[in-house]
């Protein structure tokens, strides 16, 4: 078992600063002018991606304990979560900021009229109440129904892969990963689900 | 055809380039080492050991080019931007893709197909296609239909001289042009995301307007293969994509052809696909467009009917609906 100590003062500082790497690599790519003749879409797709990544990547740490033991993986899932939304408020600001120029009228009309923004924007919002509920005092409060309220995140990853699945093109191989990905994740929970049931 | 490879006796580009534009050519040679100038002793010693990768593709000057018509008002996007920056999804659907890819692309030999209601079908070399024709160089602004635009110097000649010379019948009503189809050097086509090959077509109106231009060069250079070698289509009032690159095959039909993104997805992206503010993408806005090269800060500026070319092509959609002919 790992000690308490080796996670508050090893495991959260490395991880902490290693959420922040993708970050760093591209504000890198930004002040090297190695991005694109069109940086904001650079940023729009860099911030978006690492949002879906973080969100996996929080879901996996519940199968993570159960198939390899790993029960302090649990202490780690806050800080994932949190990047997740990190990203995302990127993302929106991004977006929001240096595409859409800040015309409300303009974002509004995108959110109403374009499906894969309607998601989207969904999503984020979502995420807003699992971020403020994330503290300890509010789990303490909420006590059931927080569990309840942070199952949010299966719909609010759904939504995501929806989100990117309906802005491509025609090549849909990317978003079909992360697609893949999300109903392996939420399969297993099912599956362990139907078994506590039936034994 | 009319390329040359640089030599010692040639102009200096630095004395027919706008300074900036030589001094990023310098950094992209600098970059990317370009050993056979280098050869020709157009570079020096410590730039010639600054050069680390492999080898691109030489780029050479063409000659005879003179000034054409219809040029933009506004400033051409860095060279740098044009060619690093392209749909091109026979080398990968990512933006950087095919400058990365597009080296395997063997455009010598070239042959381009003639075929349907014309009078001299065939099958020729390119360098019979592109002999007759005088080389002009054209600014235009580009527009995509994913709303990003750029201002290109394209070299090249007006697609009606071409269509001439081989006598299209009274039935021709529609061109339709195929790019090459060679799954082995062009690695997207291995995979299913559009019907390969590429396909575009034009009523035939509009391809005997003076403003379509067939190219073969950019920046008074031979075209990169990312941007469409050895021959492509523009048609600047439309889309980009309706721009076919890498022509193999040129066909007058009757019937209007079946086009390639219209046929993957026909609500997103019609036949005509002329730049329209006021008809919307599904999935996004038309009404702007951001220019490529112009930084995380800069505004969008605001898309113009027919991309601006409404003077020239306005009259050829008279009485169209232009919702419905999108």
């Amino acid at each position: 078992m790992i000690s308490e100590r080796t996670i508050s003062w090893l495991i959260k500082p490395v991880l902490f600063v290693a959420c922040l790497l993708p970050l760093g690599f591209f504000s890198f790519d930004v002040i090297s002018g190695e991005l694109s003749a069109d940086p904001v879409k650079d940023a729009t797709l860099f911030t978006g991606e690492w949002t879906l990544r973080f969100l996996l990547i929080t879901l996996c740490v519940t199968p993570l304990r159960r198939l390899m033991g790993w029960g302090w993986l649990v202490k780690l899932r806050r800080m994932l979560g949190l990047y997740s939304f990190f990203y995302a408020c990127l993302h929106f600001t991004v977006w929001f900021w240096l595409d859409r120029e800040l015309q409300f009228d303009d974002v509004l009309e995108d959110i109403i009229k374009r499906p894969y923004i309607t998601v989207g924007f969904s999503a984020f919002i979502l995420l807003i109440p699992l971020a403020l509920t994330s503290n300890k005092f509010s789990i303490r409060r909420l006590k059931k129904r927080w569990q309840k309220l942070h199952k949010l995140i299966y719909l609010i990853a759904g939504l995501g892969v929806l989100h990117f699945l309906w802005l491509v093109k025609s090549d849909i191989s990317e978003p079909l990963i992360y697609g893949v990905l999300l109903v392996l994740l939420l399969g297993i929970r099912a599956w362990w689900e139907r078994q506590a049931r039936t034994t | 055809m009319l390329i040359k490879t640089k030599k010692n006796s040639d102009i200096r580009s630095s004395e027919i380039t706008e300074p900036d534009t030589f001094k990023q050519r310098r950094e992209f040679i600098k970059q990317s080492g370009q050993f056979a100038l280098a050869a020709a002793g157009s570079l020096t010693a410590p730039e010639l050991l600054a050069g680390s990768l492999p080898a691109p593709a030489p780029r050479a000057k063409i000659a005879g080019v003179t000034k054409g018509a219809f040029n933009a008002e506004q400033k051409p996007t860095k060279y740098k931007d044009i060619t690093n920056y392209c749909n091109f999804y026979e080398f990968g659907t990512g933006k950087r893709d095919p400058s990365a890819r597009a080296h395997t692309l063997k455009t010598s030999p070239w042959q381009v197909a003639i075929e349907g209601e014309v009078e001299k079908p065939g099958v020729y070399n390119l360098e019979d296609i592109l002999k007759p024709h005088d080389f002009e160089e054209r600014i235009y602004r580009f527009r995509c239909v994913e709303a990003w635009s750029m201002v290109v110097p394209w070299v090249g000649f007006p697609l009606s001289d071409l269509i001439k010379r081989f006598n299209p019948t009274s039935k021709a009503k529609y061109v339709e042009f195929q790019t090459l189809y060679d799954p082995e050097n062009m690695p997207g086509q291995r995979r299913r995301i559009l019907n390969w090959p590429y396909t575009e077509g034009l009523r035939m109106d509009e391809a005997m307007n003076p403003l379509t231009m067939m190219v073969v060069g950019l920046y008074g250079e031979v075209l990169p293969n990312q941007n469409g070698a050895p021959l492509r289509l523009i048609v600047p009032w439309k889309y980009g994509f309706k721009s076919i690159k890498s022509i193999a095959k040129i066909r007058f039909t009757e019937q209007q052809p079946t086009t390639a993104w219209n046929a993957s997805a026909p609500r997103e992206y019609g036949f005509y696909s002329n730049v329209n503010p006021a008809v919307s993408h599904p999935r996004w806005s038309q009404a702007k467009e951001r220019v490529l090269g112009s930084g995380f800060f800069a505004k969008k500026v605001e898309t113009k009917i027919f991309n601006g070319y409404a003077e020239q092509v306005a009259s050829l959609y008279a009485g169209m609906d232009l919702r419905k002919f999108y």
